[in-house]
């Protein structure tokens, strides 16, 4: 059973460059491990951190007004490498969800085998969004996944977002594709017994 | 009325879910040991072994050495990670092509020469460059480590099915334009996420007319515009590459399967969701002056001013053009470069060393390059030898390390200083993926080798007898 995700409401860390690709979201020099922990220590490593390792004060993550579960992003976020570690370096961190207004494919189906909601938002309002934040670091957004919304408390601004009703259902439920799949060997095996005999 | 795409997603079929979801039988996984250790473990969590373990085959190439393979990797950790996956494979009875294996290199370069690659089928890889494959008219697409676990498991995946896209090129490429070029051209284009959403089909002139070596060049490239995957329909060639090839089928069932090879094309009256035309003639040798691959740039234009980004774009384009060390406007031309790369899933293989020698060739490799030649597995290695492209690599002053993803994506010691400029053949140059604060120039192998001899950004057109 994974981590179930219904509705969230949370203040959110901006983060508003487009084409944000997985070897900054974690440098492959990261991902020697052979187990999924630790990964969020090593989250947007050289934008965070300097050569020496000490925090760069200018980045988003490392300014105390900026705190929260819901990590906002420019367009395209998730581009490049198909390393679920980019996943389990955000969720590591404590993100439970990411919004922009477009998610690379590969990123947007591993962040949901990890219980990491991705939320497609219009450009327009993820503008709108990231000009709040500026000004506003408690601005809130929440997310409820069941009414496929997402709303900006300040401003009362909804949108709808898609998700396909079977990824839903896993999130909610905390239930991942395997279980599902398992629970289907016969169909496999009678889909190979069929191939076989042409 | 069918696309390729769609005639082999539906006969891999297995079942459909209420809501269209597939899930779609797995004909080929391969694995290497970054994207799998954790797949593996848990498999062994829930108590699983491999379904189809026959299906399977396991490479260590992304995070090994490429000197002294013959000898334990130093690095502790990465020793780990490599020794983890032929452990996995030992317990499990996989295929597995470990350090110093005749048939080891790099999973995408192994596949297709081993002729485990084959027309029609479906396959996944924890690596987005498996859009490689797609040159042999699959459907292949990279995955996430959860992804491997659920292939591992019950060899099927569950999927959305994607649009479909057709990029036709047609017309005669100028001398000097290599496949590279054609797909840093089209990702210029498309933009990095263009393609999003959309499975690729490659057609026109130009990719008849390519070899298979160049097919998989392009199809490699796929997913830097965001595609889930390319391919390009078999025809003769295709069947030719693969006859004989040690996995490739033997007798009877190899007639049987080129008579089902040919049936896979795009029907005439096929309908994409998406058509994109491209003009050969329009292409030029092709360098990247930015953070990501769809900022290029013929080797002879200028970087792009400010103005020509649209506003949301800026922050970026500036960021980037920081990064590089370079400034909009300005000719790419003549730029000073350090490192040169030659290697990779997108420009390791034979061709692409052909392509490398015959401009350096007679020549010496400018004193202040390094130059770092990969070959892609050991059978290009051995295929290099065997024609003597090695003695007029040596000749020029260059040496061959031992296969390997190496400068790619730098997780070993094969790492771009910061700062310092590197022409190379790879597929990324994501801000740090040769190493932190590497500057990376995306080339093909003729630009790569200008740029080794000359120690700067050079048109190859200039050099080529």
């Amino acid at each position: 059973m994974k981590q179930q995700f219904t509705i969230l409401t949370s203040t959110c860390v901006p983060l508003p460059l487009e084409n944000v690709d997985t070897d900054q979201i974690i440098p492959a020099r990261f991902l020697k491990a052979t187990t999924k922990d630790g990964f969020g220590d090593n989250l947007f490593r050289d934008w965070r951190f300097d050569k020496a390792g000490r925090p760069n004060p200018d980045f988003v993550l490392n300014q105390d007004i900026y705190k929260g579960e819901i990590l906002v992003a420019g367009k395209n976020f998730g581009s490049g490498s198909s390393r679920e570690h980019a996943a389990w370096a955000i969720t590591g961190a404590g993100f439970r969800a990411v919004v922009s207004s477009f998610f690379a494919d590969i990123f947007k189906n591993n962040a949901m085998n990890n219980g990491l909601l991705p939320v497609v938002i219009s450009p327009d309002f993820l503008a709108e969004v990231f000009a709040c934040l500026e000004k506003d670091s408690a601005d809130t957004l929440t997310i409820d996944l069941p009414q496929q919304t997402i709303t900006h408390n300040a401003t009362g601004r909804a949108e709808s977002f898609d998700i396909n009703p079977f990824k839903k259902d896993c999130l909610v439920n905390g239930l991942d594709d395997i279980d599902y799949l398992l629970a289907r060997r016969n169909k496999i095996e009678t889909y190979e017994r069929q191939l076989w005999s042409k | 009325m069918k696309t390729l795409f769609d005639k082999i997603w539906e006969q891999h079929i297995v079942d459909t879910l209420p809501d269209g979801t597939a899930q779609l039988y797995i004909d080929r996984l391969y694995c290497h040991e970054v994207t799998s250790p954790q797949a593996f473990a848990a498999l062994r969590e829930r108590g699983l072994a491999p379904f189809r373990p026959d299906k399977i085959t396991c490479v260590a190439d992304h995070n090994i050495p490429t000197l002294n393979q013959e000898k334990p990797i130093a690095d502790p950790i990465s020793r780990n990670q490599v020794d983890t996956l032929e452990r996995n494979c030992r317990e499990f009875n996989l295929n597995y092509y470990g350090l110093m294996h005749p048939r080891n290199g790099i999973v995408h370069v192994v596949g297709p020469e081993s002729g485990l690659t084959q027309p029609g089928m479906t396959i996944v890889c924890g690596d987005s460059h498996t859009s490689t494959h797609g040159a042999f008219g699959a459907i292949a697409f990279g995955i996430g480590t959860s992804e491997v676990e659920m292939t591992l498991a019950t060899q099927c995946l569950l999927q959305r099915k994607p649009k479909t896209m057709r990029i036709s090129i047609d017309g005669q490429l100028k001398t000097g334009v290599t496949a590279k070029d054609v797909a840093l051209f089209v990702i210029s284009r498309m933009t990095t996420g263009g393609a999003t959403g959309y499975f690729v089909e490659y057609a026109g002139e130009v990719i008849r007319n390519s070899t298979m070596e160049e097919r998989l060049t392009i199809c490699n490239l796929s997913i830097e515009m965001g595609a889930r995957g390319g391919m390009i329909a078999p025809d003769g060639k295709t069947v030719e590459y693969v006859k004989g090839r040690d996995f490739a089928p033997h007798g009877e069932e190899w007639d049987r399967a080129v008579a089902r090879w040919q049936t896979l094309h795009s029907d005439a009256d096929a309908v994409f969701d998406k058509e994109i035309n491209f003009r050969a003639e329009d292409i030029e040798p092709m360098v990247t002056f930015g953070t990501n691959p769809g900022m290029g740039i013929s080797v002879c234009d200028n970087i792009p001013t400010i103005e020509s980004i649209d506003e949301a774009g800026r922050a970026s384009f500036r960021k980037a053009l920081d990064y590089m060390g370079f400034k909009a406007g300005e000719p790419v031309a003549g730029k000073a470069v350090d490192y040169v790369f030659l290697g990779s899933c997108t420009n390791g293989r034979v061709e692409d060393f052909r392509a490398f020698a015959s401009i350096v060739k007679g020549r010496r490799k400018a004193a202040n390059i390094t130059a770092w030649l990969v070959p892609g597995s050991w059978e290009v290695q051995r295929q290099i030898c065997a024609e003597g492209i090695d003695k007029i690599l040596a000749d020029a002053g260059f040496e061959l390390r031992q296969p390997g993803c190496s400068a790619c994506l730098a997780m070993n010691d094969d790492k771009v200083p910061e700062g310092k400029y590197a022409v190379s053949t790879s597929n990324r140059n994501f801000e740090g993926r040769q190493g932190p604060g590497a500057r990376t120039i995306l080339a093909g192998p003729l630009v790569a080798a200008a740029a080794a001899i000359t120690g700067c950004i050079t048109d190859p057109r200039n050099m080529i007898c």
